[in-house]
C-alpha cells in the first residue's frame, strides 16, 4: 500500500512538473526571448490559460502527502520552511501576473507583470530543482550536534544557506554548490520544455529562432547533466547503487538520455508534439530517476544518529491508505476525464482562437 | 516556546482570514452567474446573458485571489503546524486530499472553459462548465468544512500509544453531526455575500444613473437572493449550528452567549453588554429573560449550564473575542433580513428604484456580509481554543518543534506586505470592472 501511494505520488508529482513546467519555461523564455509586444502577449496566453488547472496538480500532491505520508509531510514541510514559503510568495507574484497583464492597456502595467512572470517562473524552476537536489543529498535528521539530536529524529531545519556553500559539511543549507547546479539543471530543462510549449501553441514571430536556441540550451544541459553526475558521486557516494541492485530501475535514466538526444534534432523534427513529447521524457526520466536512486528512502539522512525518512516508516496506517485507495481510483479517472476534455476544447495554436471573450 | 504558538497562530488567522474574503464570493457568485446564464438559455434575453459574463469577469478576479491565497493554506498545515499534521495526517489528510481530487481539479479545469470558452463551445456547453464550476467550488467548502468538523467534534479515529489519531471509520468523517448544518449554514452565508454584492453593484448603476437596465436586474436578483439566503442563515441553519454547539462543546455555546451564572430555570437571551472578565459577569447588559432556553431546547424552563459550571481549562481561552464575534454574526444577520425584506417589499409595490435612502444603505452595506462570515469563524475557532482537535489535542501542542518564532515573524510580515498589494489591486480591478459595466463593448 505504502508503494502504491508513493508511486501514485510521484506519478502526480511528474505530471505537475511536466505541465506546469511548461508554464515555467513558457515564463522564461518570455522573460529572455520574446520581444515584441504580440509575442509577449500570445506567450502569457499560452500559459495564462493553463496555469491555474496545471498548478492543481501541485496542490492534490501536497494533500496526498499529508494524507498518506504524514510524518515525511510533516518533517519536510517544516524543515524546508523558508524556502516553501518563498515559493508560495513566488508562485502568488507569477499567478498575478498572468492574470492582471491584460486587465489594463498600459504598456507599463504590462511590463510590470510581464516581468513579474518571467522572473518568478524563472526562480521557481531554479527552486525547484534545488529542492530536487536537497532530497537527493539528505538532510541533517534530528538536527544533530555531536551526536546528539536536538529535535525527535524526523524532524530538522535548513536555513537557506551556510557560509561554506557546501554539501560536504555536517549542516548542509538549502543552497549549496550542489543544490545550485541541480537548480540550474531544472531552469535550462524548463527552458527546453516552455520554448517547445510556445512552439507548439503559438505562432509567434520568435518560433524559428526558438528551436535554435533549444538546440543550443540542449548542449548547455546535456554538459550539466555529467558534471552533476559527478558531483553526486562526491555527494553521496552510494548513489548509485540502487541502479546496480536492480538493473530494470536503470530505464528511467534511460528515459531522460532519450529526451536529451531526441532534442539535438529539434530542427529536424516536423511535428511539433514530438519534440514536446521529448523534453517530457527529459522531465520524467530527470524525476524518476532521482527518485528511483532512492527507494525506498524518500529523505536521506546525513548523520549516522537517526535514520533516513522512507516511505514504510512515515507512511500513515494501513486502514487510511487503503479506504483511500477506493476514492483515489474515482479521482484519477475524473482527472484523466477533464485533461481530456479541456486539452482537447482548447486545443490547437492560441493566436487562432476565437474567445468570443 | 510562547512566542512560537503566538506568531504561528497570528499567522495562521491573518492568512485564513485573507483567503477566506474571497472563497465566500466565489461559492455564492457562481450560483448567481449560473441561476442568470440558465435564464438566457430559457428566456434567449440577450440582457441575462451579458450579465453573467459581467459577474464573470468580476468572478475571475476574485477566483485568482482565492487560489493564490488559498495555496499557502494548504502547505501552512506542514509548515507551521507539523506535529499537528504528523498527529492527525492519516484522519484529516483524507479530507483535505479529496478535496484536491474531487474539487480543485473539477473547478480549475472548467473554469478558464467557462471565461474562454463561450463562442468555442456553444450555449448549452458554456453553462454546463459553468455549473461544473459552481459544483466544484460547494465541493470545496464540503471538503473542508469536513476537515474543520472534524477537529470541532472529532470522529471515526483511535488513538495510538504514540499519540497518533488514526483513521478508522471513513464512513464516520462524513456522517459527523457537526458536519451537514455547517456547510449549509455556511454556503447560505456565502451566498449572502454574493447576494449583497450583486445588489450593491445595482444600486451603485441605478443611483448613478448608468447601465440602469442592469442596475435594476442586479437589485433585483441581488434582493431576492438575499433574503432568501439570509433568512435561511438565521433559520434553520443558524438555530441548528446552535444546537449543536449548545450539546457538543456547551462551555463554548456558555461563552459565546455570554452567560456567565447558570441560572435557577430557563436562561435569558443577551443582546447587548461586554463581558468583565474580572468580576465575571456582563456590563451594561440588555437580555430577555427564558428566550434562550427556549431557541435551544423548545423549552422556555430548561436549565443551561453557564460559565460558572465548567472548570478553567474546559472554558474558551479568549471569552470576550469569542462572545463580540458571536453577537456581531448574530447581530448583522438580524439586520440584513430587515433591510432585504424592506427592498423586497417595495421591490413588490415596484418602486425600489427610487427609494435613493435603502439603495444607499444597500450599496453601502457591501462589507457587512464579509464581516458577518469572518466573525462566524471566529466564532467557531475561538470556541474550540485552547484546543486544535477538541478536547484532545492542544493547539500549543500542534506548532512546529523546529521553526523559531523569528523566521515565523519574517514570514508573516512578508505575508501582511504581499497580501496589502493583493487587496490594493484587487480593489482597483474590481472597481474598474464594475466601472465599465456589463454593456457589451465592441472589439
Ligand atoms: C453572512 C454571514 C452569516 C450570518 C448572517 C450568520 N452567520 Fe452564523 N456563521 C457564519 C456566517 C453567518 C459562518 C462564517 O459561515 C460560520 C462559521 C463556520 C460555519 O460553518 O459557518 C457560522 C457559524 C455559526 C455557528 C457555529 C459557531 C461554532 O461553531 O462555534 C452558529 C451557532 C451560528 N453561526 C449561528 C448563527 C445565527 C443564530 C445567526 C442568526 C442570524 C447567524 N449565525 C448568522
Ligand atoms: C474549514 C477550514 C479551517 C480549518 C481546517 C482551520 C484550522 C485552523 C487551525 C489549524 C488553526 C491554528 C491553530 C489555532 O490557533 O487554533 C486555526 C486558527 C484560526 N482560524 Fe481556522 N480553520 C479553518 C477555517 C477558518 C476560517 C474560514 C477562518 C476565518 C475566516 C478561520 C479563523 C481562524 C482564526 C481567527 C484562528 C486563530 C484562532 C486563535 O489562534 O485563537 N478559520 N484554524
Ligand atoms: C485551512 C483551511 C483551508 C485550506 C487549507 C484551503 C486551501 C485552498 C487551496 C489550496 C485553494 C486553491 C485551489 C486551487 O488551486 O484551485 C483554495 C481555494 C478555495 N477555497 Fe480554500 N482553503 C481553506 C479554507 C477554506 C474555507 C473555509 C472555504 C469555504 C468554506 C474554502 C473554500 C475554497 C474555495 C471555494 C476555493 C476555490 C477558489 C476560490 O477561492 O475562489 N477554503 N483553498
Amino acid at each position: 500500500m505504502e508503494v502504491f501511494w508513493y508511486i501514485a505520488i510521484a506519478i502526480v508529482l511528474a505530471v505537475f512538473f511536466i505541465l506546469d513546467g511548461y508554464d515555467f519555461g513558457a515564463g522564461i523564455i518570455h522573460l529572455f526571448f520574446a520581444k515584441k509586444e504580440k509575442d509577449k502577449a500570445v506567450i502569457t496566453k499560452s500559459a495564462g490559460l493553463f496555469w491555474d488547472s496545471n498548478e492543481v496538480w501541485l496542490v492534490a500532491a501536497g494533500g496526498m502527502l499529508f494524507m498518506a505520508f504524514p510524518t515525511f509531510y510533516a518533517s519536510v514541510f517544516s524543515g524546508f520552511y523558508l524556502p516553501l514559503i518563498i515559493v508560495l510568495w513566488l508562485i502568488i507574484f507569477r499567478a498575478i501576473g498572468l492574470e492582471f497583464r491584460s486587465q489594463f492597456k498600459y504598456q507599463m502595467w504590462k511590463d510590470i507583470w510581464d516581468k513579474s512572470f518571467g522572473v518568478s517562473s524563472l526562480l521557481l524552476a531554479l527552486f525547484f530543482g534545488i529542492a530536487l537536489g536537497n532530497i537527493v543529498r539528505g538532510v541533517n535528521l534530528g538536527d544533530v550536534h555531536h551526536g546528539v539530536s536536538a529535535h525527535e529524529g524526523h524532524y530538522f531545519f535548513l536555513p537557506l544557506w551556510n557560509t561554506s556553500f557546501s554539501p560536504l559539511t555536517d549542516h548542509p543549507g538549502v543552497i549549496d554548490w550542489f543544490t545550485i547546479v541541480i537548480g540550474i539543471i531544472s531552469v535550462v530543462t524548463l527552458a527546453i520544455h516552455g520554448a517547445n510549449w510556445v512552439i507548439l501553441k503559438t505562432n509567434s514571430s520568435i518560433n524559428n529562432k526558438l528551436k535554435g536556441i533549444i538546440f543550443k540550451l540542449n548542449i548547455v544541459l546535456t554538459v550539466l547533466t555529467l558534471f552533476s553526475l559527478y558531483l553526486w558521486q562526491i555527494v553521496n557516494p552510494n548513489s548509485l547503487n540502487n541502479f546496480v541492485d536492480k538493473p530494470f530501475l536503470l530505464v528511467f535514466p534511460i528515459i531522460y538520455f532519450i529526451g536529451l538526444i531526441g532534442l539535438f534534432y529539434r530542427k529536424k523534427i516536423k511535428k511539433d508534439e514530438y519534440a514536446f513529447l521529448y523534453s517530457t521524457l527529459l522531465i520524467l526520466g530527470g524525476i524518476t530517476s532521482s527518485l528511483a536512486s532512492l527507494f525506498p528512502v524518500i529523505l536521506p539522512s546525513v548523520n549516522p544518529v537517526n535514520e533516513s525518512l522512507t516511505i514504510y516508516n512515515t507512511a500513515a496506517p494501513e486502514y487510511g491508505l487503503s479506504v483511500a485507495l477506493n476514492w483515489g481510483i474515482i479521482g484519477f479517472i475524473l482527472l484523466i476525464v477533464y485533461f481530456i476534455v479541456q486539452k482537447r476544447l482548447l486545443s490547437g495554436k492560441i493566436d487562432n482562437m476565437d474567445y468570443g471573450h | 516556546m510562547e512566542d512560537m504558538l503566538f506568531y504561528d497562530r497570528l499567522q495562521f488567522a491573518f492568512t485564513i482570514t485573507f483567503h477566506y474574503i474571497f472563497p465566500q464570493l466565489t461559492m455564492g457568485l457562481s450560483l448567481l452567474i449560473v441561476f442568470l446564464k440558465g435564464k438566457y438559455l430559457l428566456s434567449k434575453i440577450e440582457k441575462y446573458n451579458n450579465a453573467a459574463k459581467f459577474l464573470m469577469n468580476i468572478f475571475a478576479i476574485n477566483f485568482t485571489m482565492g487560489v493564490v491565497t488559498g495555496i499557502p493554506m494548504e502547505f501552512q498545515f506542514g509548515t507551521n503546524w507539523a506535529k499537528f499534521s504528523e498527529l492527525t495526517g492519516s484522519v484529516i489528510g483524507q479530507t483535505l486530499a479529496m478535496e484536491g481530487m474531487f474539487s480543485f481539479f473539477l473547478e480549475s479545469s472548467f473554469l478558464a472553459l467557462f471565461i474562454f470558452g463561450e463562442k468555442l463551445m456553444g450555449q448549452k456547453l458554456h453553462f454546463l462548465t459553468g455549473f461544473l464550476v459552481f459544483l466544484g467550488s460547494w465541493a470545496s467548502g464540503w471538503f473542508i468544512l469536513a476537515t474543520n468538523a472534524w477537529m470541532q467534534h472529532p470522529v471515526g479515529y483511535e488513538i495510538l500509544e504514540n499519540g497518533k489519531f488514526v483513521l478508522n471509520n471513513f464512513g464516520d468523517l462524513f456522517s459527523n453531526p457537526w458536519l451537514l448544518p455547517a456547510f449549509l449554514h455556511n454556503q447560505m452565508a456565502s451566498v449572502v455575500t454574493s447576494s449583497f454584492v450583486v445588489a450593491s453593484i445595482g444600486a451603485f448603476y441605478v443611483l448613478r444613473n448608468k447601465q440602469v437596465e442592469y442596475g435594476k436586474l442586479f437589485l433585483k436578483t441581488g434582493v431576492i437572493f438575499g433574503l432568501v439566503s439570509s433568512l435561511l442563515v438565521a433559520f434553520p441553519t443558524g438555530d441548528w449550528n446552535a444546537k449543536n454547539v449548545a450539546k457538543h462543546q456547551p462551555a463554548a455555546f456558555a461563552a459565546m452567549e455570554g452567560i456567565f451564572e447558570t441560572e435557577e430555570a430557563g436562561s435569558e437571551i443577551v443582546l447587548i453588554g461586554q463581558p468583565n472578565m474580572v468580576d465575571k459577569k456582563l456590563d451594561n447588559k440588555i437580555a430577555v429573560p427564558n428566550i434562550l432556553s427556549f431557541l435551544t431546547h423548545q423549552d422556555w424552563n430548561k436549565q443551561i449550564p453557564g460559565m460558572d459550571q465548567f472548570k478553567e481549562e474546559e472554558l474558551p481561552s479568549n471569552i470576550p473575542a469569542l462572545y463580540y464575534s458571536y453577537h456581531i454574526m448574530v447581530g448583522l444577520g438580524t439586520i440584513f433580513i430587515g433591510v432585504m425584506a424592506l427592498a423586497l417589499f417595495f421591490l413588490i409595490r415596484k418602486n425600489l428604484y427610487t427609494i435613493k435612502p435603502l439603495l444607499w444603505t444597500i450599496m453601502f452595506l457591501v462589507p457587512f456580509p464579509y464581516i458577518a462570515n469572518l466573525t462566524g469563524w471566529y466564532t467557531t475557532e475561538l470556541g474550540r481554543q485552547p484546543y486544535l482537535v477538541y478536547g484532545l489535542l492542544k493547539t500549543s501542542d500542534g506548532i512546529s518543534p523546529t521553526v523559531s518564532s523569528g523566521n515565523t515573524l519574517f514570514t508573516l510580515l512578508g505575508f501582511v506586505a504581499l497580501y496589502m498589494l493583493l487587496g490594493l489591486l484587487f480593489l482597483v480591478l474590481v472597481g474598474k470592472t464594475i466601472n465599465q459595466g456589463p454593456t457589451p463593448q465592441t472589439h
